[in-house]
């Protein structure tokens, strides 16, 4: 059991590290924006790589 | 919704912006192989710059449509504006110099409606030749440009920006704005520390639960207390600051609220559990602490989250003024910088261009568009000596005005000080709701106090827990849940069938509303005349007479003569020859050899003998026009601001569900009576002044009445900012916006009776929310200020409560149906 005089203070410092992590993404204004790159990551121009045959057809693409 | 009004309109919008597509309209552009119908030639040339550029899967990718591009294209006057924002003067306060070639700026992109314009906008200006980066925020609409100042100019990237269909302007922040973005930051901070660390504290709660009594030797709790206490030490005096802040505001100003009860828990149960931990006896709260703490912080983030939201109003404003104004230097013309006028500056401005300043013409007469401050779409007529508004456009001729007001004493300014002043008179509802609470955490206080002295004297050991646990179990957690979990799921649904609600009472006051008041132009109407009917008065056909009035005003931007260029049966008329404008009576030209007028009755008919007035056109709804020949009058032009498609129906089901409806508009002309038969609104108030609108609805809340304001313009400001509820149109400057409760993104009208209703549902599940959190505190109080409830047994009921609140509230999340429509 005494193993848990290191765990947890691992632990402790991992949850500061992780911590540190956190406060730097928001001041360097990482989560300012929570919505466009949910979306960005669909919108690029892979539409070559799709074989022809694999493409859905789009009927109405905008809704 | 009654057929009968639109029998052709029933196709598909515009492929970029998705208004209506005018019958028979000829705009077409080639996206992704397809042709595809646009309503306007400025959207066309908007998606052929798209489609050229190779970005057609930003139409497949929106998730909403464009806002429709208000230019067509770069005109000379554009270039001009835009070219001053290369100047070093200009750029100095929204340019940085990154390194000796790079420079980077920031600035407001006006039109963003979805994910999709921020790949688009990024694409398009990211292939620019030395642009090196860009990076566009959806949720304030920024973006930030890094570019190399040897190889394009800023004018050149605003440029690229305005093709596409949005506008850039600089962006200054000003202090409110700075301050709202630390705050974000600050909030932000506090609950990830709160999160992460009360994590770590219930995983060794965990253990210490499990193992209380005989399995955990002494020391390894010891050892895990002190780290706990290490853990929760950030969480107390960083995370919960502002509650331990607010409280002590509180008691200094003697005023009670939720922050009293919730610091003394949390002071409290610290306090006690480093006491436990330091002399290794009691028990310790390290995890409640953390827990709380973590969950209030995350319902005061949501609640600021949907108070900033719209927090843009600075930008707003200014953006109404032109960037540049052509001021005569010692005869000379030059273009400046607006903000750069003086009082007795000499401006030349041209038709079509806003007016830089508040002053008073000097040379020349023309129409003045002032719909942006009155709601008159209409231009009024001005001559030598009369003044004229900043931010208003000239629509006919080109006129000298000298610069009487600047800055903060012009016009414009001092509809925002009206809406500074209605802001401050709102919150009565608020303040409502915060003296019964403070009642409420008045009651828990004594309560706990005299439950702690009680049992001080029975039995000192059991008094502090005994305690907290009154104050655990009365926490008003499902109390404070009730009301917020509520309106949060109203809200959310709300969003997602278009209405956006940006502050906290909005719902209540809907379900409370026994007035609503309508402006008309752009709320109840479309906002922009058409042509409606044509009544010839000799042997001339309908579309004849069409073709020689669309030829006469074929040069024309005054709104009259654009509802001419938009009719599809004219498109592409050549000019008559020699025309001549007389301002505020028509137009004479000659078309075919002949000489016609079109205008007033009376300028028009006064050539061929017969002298008609207004008195002799067809009916007394909407604007009149007379052709005439030099002989004789050819034919009378209908011309109307169309209603809102559902707007008849909306009306009448907001008066079945018992609201009185009214329509407030600074409109004076027969219009507005034509437009209330319509819809069938009884209470009409027409031709007031922004002031007269605001006093208005004042007079009406003084009387009792729970009132909604719906509007769209700069004119609606201050009456929407001094209504107790008020929702802008989708459509409306971003200024009404900023200032308005909710805001119906979708401009689809019957989402306001749903709304409504939805309003209505939130209320009477906040009451069952409510009765239910007080008939838990009233069995559970008892049990705990008796002894008979432990801290984490309080902990568990008042979880349990909670979750009982969030699920009821939980049946909010589907909209109800109301006259389904279509």
């Amino acid at each position: 059991m005494s193993i848990i005089y290191l765990l947890i203070p691992i632990a402790i410092i991992l949850a500061g590290v992780a911590m540190w992590g956190f406060l730097w993404s928001v001041n360097s204004g990482q989560l300012d924006d929570l919505e466009s790159p949910a979306h960005s990551i669909l919108f690029e121009d892979d539409d070559h790589l799709i074989p022809d045959d694999a493409k859905p057809r789009d009927d109405n693409e905008t809704k | 919704m009654n057929a009968s009004q639109d029998p052709l309109k029933h196709e598909q919008g515009c492929y970029h912006c998705g208004l209506d597509i005018p019958p028979g309209s000829q705009y077409i552009t080639q996206i992704g192989g397809v042709d595809r119908q646009m309503c306007c030639p400025g959207c066309q040339a908007v998606a052929q710059v798209i489609a050229d550029g190779g970005l057609e899967n930003y139409y497949k990718h929106r998730t909403s449509e464009a806002t429709s591009p208000e230019a067509i294209s770069a005109d000379d006057q554009l270039l001009a504006e835009l070219s001053l924002y290369d100047h070093d003067s200009v750029q100095s306060s929204f340019v940085v110099q990154t390194d000796k070639l790079t420079r980077q700026a920031t600035l407001v992109i006006e039109g963003i409606t979805c994910a999709a314009c921020v790949w688009l906008l990024e694409h398009h200006l990211g292939a620019l030749d030395g642009v090196e980066k860009v990076s566009v925020n959806l949720t304030n609409h920024r973006a930030r440009i890094d570019w190399q100042q040897s190889e394009i100019k800023l004018s050149e990237i605003l440029l690229a920006i305005h093709s596409i269909g949005y506008q850039g302007h600089p962006y200054h922040p000003d202090k409110e704005e700075q301050l709202l973005e630390r705050e974000t930051k600050l909030a932000m901070r506090r609950l990830g520390i709160a999160g992460v660390f009360s994590m770590q504290i219930m995983m060794l709660a965990a253990a210490l639960y499990t193992g209380a009594g005989a399995s955990l030797e002494a020391q390894y709790e010891t050892f895990i207390r002190w780290a706990s206490l290490v853990l929760a030490t950030p969480v107390v005096f960083y995370a919960s600051r502002p509650f331990f802040e607010a409280a002590l505001r509180d008691l200094k100003t003697r005023h009670l609220t939720m922050d009293v009860p919730v610091s003394i828990a949390i002071g409290g149960a610290y306090t006690a559990s480093i006491w436990a931990t330091l002399t290794n006896s009691g028990e310790v709260y390290f995890d409640s602490v953390s827990m709380f703490t973590f969950f209030l912080l995350i319902g005061r983030f949501l609640e600021m989250k949907a108070r900033h939201r719209t927090g843009r109003a600075g930008n707003a404003l200014l953006n109404l003024l032109p960037a540049s104004a052509v001021r005569y230097d010692d005869g000379q013309e030059t273009v400046v910088a607006a903000n750069e006028l003086q009082q007795g500056d000499r401006v030349l401005v041209k038709p079509g261009h806003t007016i830089p300043a508040d002053g008073r013409i000097i040379k020349g007469s023309s129409s003045i568009d002032e719909s942006a401050l009155t709601g008159e779409y209409l231009p009024l007529t001005k001559g030598i000596e009369d003044s004229v508004v900043g931010g208003t456009i000239n629509v006919e001729n080109p006129i000298d005005i000298e610069v009487t007001q600047v800055g903060a004493s012009s016009q414009l300014s001092s509809i925002v000080r009206l809406l500074e002043r209605a802001h401050e008179e709102k919150p009565q509802v608020a303040r409502l709701a915060d003296k019964v609470s403070g009642y409420f955490v008045a009651a828990v206080l004594i309560t706990a106090a005299t439950v702690g002295l009680t049992w001080w004297q029975i039995n000192p050991d059991h008094a502090f827990w005994i305690t907290l646990s009154v104050l655990v179990v009365t926490c008003p957690c499902a109390l404070s849940l009730a009301t917020p979990t509520a309106l949060t799921a109203a809200t959310g649904t709300l969003r997602q069938n278009g209405l956006l609600i940006t502050r906290g009472h909005v719902l209540e006051s809907l379900a409370k509303a026994t007035h609503i008041v309508f402006d008309k132009t752009g709320t109840l109407t479309e906002g922009n005349l058409s042509l409606q009917q044509i009544r010839t008065l000799s042997e001339i056909t309908d579309i004849d007479s069409l073709k020689i009035a669309a030829a006469l005003e074929s040069h024309s931007e005054h709104p009259i003569a654009k509802a001419f260029h938009k009719d599809p049966r004219v498109q592409n008329t050549a000019a008559a020859e020699t025309l001549t404008n007389h301002v505020g009576q028509g137009l004479e030209g000659i078309v075919n050899g002949q000489r016609y007028f079109i205008g007033k009755p009376g300028f028009a008919s006064q050539h061929c003998g017969a002298d008609l007035s207004f008195d002799d056109a067809p009916d007394r709804s909407g604007q009149w026009l007379l052709l005439a020949s030099e002989d004789q009058p050819l034919a009378w032009f209908g011309l109307n601001d169309p209603p809102r498609k559902q707007a008849a129906t909306m009306i009448t089901s907001l008066q079945q569900m018992g609201l009185e409806v009214q329509m407030l508009t600074g409109d004076s002309s027969a219009a507005v009576e034509h437009i209330a038969g319509q819809l069938k609104i009884n209470r009409v108030i027409s031709g007031v002044s922004p002031e007269q609108k605001l006093q208005h609805i004042q007079k009406l809340q003084d009387e009792g009445a729970q009132l909604i304001m719906v509007g769209d313009g700069i004119n609606d400001i201050p009456v929407l900012a001094g209504a107790q509820t008020s929702i802008a149109m989708g459509s409306a400057t971003d200024l009404a916006k900023t200032n308005a409760d909710a805001v119906l993104i979708s401009g689809e009208l019957m989402r306001l009776p749903q709304a409504l209703q939805l309003a209505r549902r939130t209320r009477s599940n906040i009451r069952q929310n409510l009765g239910w959190s007080i008939f838990y505190n009233l069995i559970a109080l008892p049990l705990a200020a008796t002894g008979m409830i432990a801290p984490w047994m309080a902990a568990i009921g008042m979880s349990v409560s909670s979750l009982v609140v969030v699920g009821n509230a939980l049946r909010l999340t589907k909209l109800g149906k109301t006259n389904p429509v279509e």
